[in-house]
């Protein structure tokens, strides 16, 4: 484990230096890191942001600085307690065998009809299979949700398998609709909200990633198991009503 | 309770200190660029310093006011009047019903922050009254204000040491207060600012030559920057090895460099995920300043350790105390 200041208002906490040699065990330790910080309660600490091999502290260095009694020594106080919840967390996890964090398993109704997937082409040739076979191995794979980010409710998905790994176009486009579903690179993702991006485009769902108005604000959480499901046109119409 | 948007300006947006707690659903933390200027101005109105006011980009706004109300603004260098008579930084109006308000060009800087007693009502989302410009929710209706507009404002509390001062008046006159929040805090915009920052988290992934770049040449703001972030140009920041990194957590603050070689310095709506190398994190006293970078300005960086970053905001906090106390005394 790892830590360094992202500024002086927050932290990273590495688990591991490695994603892709296991991304399963890897997720695991980064989210029962996640889950031990966020039930540890530790003053001060105003938000917690995981992603694929870290765990992102922001914290209120004034506020730390009055819990610890160390105000020229707050981060080192801090990492320190981090360490230590996060390391006696492991130990526990180990000795009880429940190393499974909470996964919930969403499927995702996605059409993959041309009109939506105006990349499945470059993703077939790419991967030296015809359009229909990429999307019957993209709806037949596991997902694991890495992490939000780029925009609000943007899940990047885990899991991808390797044949459909794609590169990222080299001229983003400027506009892509809410719910296009993509591949940038090693990773499948879905665009919650209309906005620029330079995935290619695979698909498209019906359902509404982000609703700022609800709680969780999003369709995806961190650790979730997503499977795609491939729906009809007229699906996708009845879907969205 | 209402203030009529006569002129909205260039872009001109409901903000409180931010959104957080949101971050794992990708959330930013939009807010005011410079929280610290929010809190100044609405403790000289008598709000709550977390009350939501309004961020006004290079100027343009102009609003007229259906009740009384006190306001205060602080940021940039603008020309800020009421009817004929010059509102500056940092200082105090109490306005009457029908007075209109109007922002001129920002001569230095580009930002600044409007509070207004009662503060700005529109629904709490998330947490915050701020508007999240990216993903088009929070303060009203998601977006920036409008030509037009009817901004709801909210009961106020009567608690401003200056509406006391002048709430005995008869009849009922526009006044300014001679008085004004010390001048840094009022008006921190600068051409040639300096930024102080602590090391990034991939500072030893640049060489010698790079790190010596950074820290020595002045840096041109480009045009296309936002309330994302502040694109610079400058000599080209090379990093030593050119592998992927893995995406990790970026703050407002964060220096990234992209493969182009030109550093990124992200602001409020930056997104909460980030695959580039992060060479530094400008401190947060800093980021008031760094809120106010136009295009064309020259900037630089200077290193302080983690340690000072943390005692100049210390500092600060307590300096911000006696303020307070100082306005509580008046009232």
């Amino acid at each position: 484990m790892q830590i360094t200041a992202l500024g002086d208002s927050a932290l990273i906490v590495r688990v591991r230096d490695q994603f892709e040699d296991a991304p399963e065990e890897t997720l695991n330790e980064v989210f029962r890191a996640f889950h031990l910080l966020r039930d540890a309660g530790i003053p001060g600490i105003i938000d917690l942001a995981p992603a694929y091999t870290s765990v992102a502290i922001f914290f209120d260095p004034i506020i730390v600085a009055k819990v610890s009694g160390k105000p020229g020594g707050l981060f080192d106080w801090l990492a320190e307690r981090v360490r230590e919840i996060v390391t006696a967390g492991a130990h526990r996890g180990r000795r009880v065998r429940s190393t499974k964090t909470a996964a919930r398993p969403v499927e995702i109704p996605v059409c993959y009809d041309p009109e939506f997937a105006l990349d499945i082409d470059r993703v077939a040739e790419q991967a030296q299979l015809s359009a229909g076979e990429v999307v019957d191995l993209h709806s037949g794979s596991e997902y694991r949700v890495a992490c939000n980010g780029f925009v609000s409710g943007f899940p990047f998905l885990a899991g991808l398998p390797k044949k459909l790994a794609t590169p990222r176009r080299d001229t983003p486009r400027k506009e892509i609709p809410a719910g296009s579903v993509g591949i940038g690179g090693a990773q499948t993702g879905i665009y919650p909200l209309r906005s620029p991006g330079g995935w290619n485009l695979i698909g498209r769902t019906p359902l509404q990633l982000f609703d700022p108005t609800k709680d969780p604000p999003t369709l995806l959480c961190p650790g979730d198991r997503v499977r795609f499901r491939a729906i009809t046109r007229e699906q996708f119409e009845s879907l969205k009503q | 309770m209402t203030a009529i948007v006569q002129r909205a300006g260039f872009l001109t947006s409901v903000q409180d200190l931010g959104r957080t707690g949101f971050r794992q659903f990708g959330v930013s933390t939009s807010g005011a660029l410079d929280s610290f200027a929010l809190r100044v101005a609405n403790l000289l109105v008598g709000n709550d310093e977390g009350s939501a006011g309004l961020e006004i980009t290079l100027g343009g706004l102009q609003l007229q006011f259906e009740d009384e109300r006190i306001v205060a603004w602080c940021g940039g260098a603008f020309d800020v009047e009421i009817g004929s008579r010059a509102l500056p930084a940092g200082h105090v109006a109490h306005l009457q019903a029908g007075d209109e308000l109007k922002f001129g060009r920002a001569q230095i800087g580009c930002r600044c922050w409007l509070a207004i007693s009662g503060g700005i009502d529109v629904p709490v989302v998330l947490g915050s009254r701020s508007t999240d410009l990216r993903a088009n929710f929070g303060g009203l209706e998601g977006r920036v204000l409008h030509d037009g507009n009817v901004v709801l404002l909210g009961a106020q509390s009567g608690s401003s040491a200056f509406a006391k001062a002048t709430a005995d008046k008869s009849p009922p006159a526009t006044g300014i207060s001679s008085w004004t929040a010390p001048h840094d805090w009022a008006s921190p915009a600068n051409r040639h600012p300096n930024l102080r920052f602590v090391r990034g988290v991939d500072w030893n992934r640049f060489d010698d030559v790079t790190i010596q770049r950074f820290t020595i040449h002045e840096f041109s703001v480009s045009p296309d920057s936002d309330r994302m972030g502040v694109r610079l140009d400058g000599p080209e920041l090379k990093r030593e090895d050119e592998t992927d990194l893995i995406s990790e957590a970026v703050a407002p603050g964060t220096i990234q460099v992209p493969p182009s070689g030109k550093p990124i310095l992200l602001l409020g709506d930056c997104q909460t995920i980030g695959g580039y190398p992060k060479i530094a994190h400008v401190i947060t006293v800093d980021l008031g300043i760094a809120a106010q970078l136009r295009a064309g300005d020259g900037v630089r960086f200077f290193e302080v350790s983690l340690q000072d970053a943390h005692g100049l905001l210390m500092e600060r906090e307590r300096d911000l105390e006696r303020f307070r106390i100082g306005l509580s005394l008046q009232r």
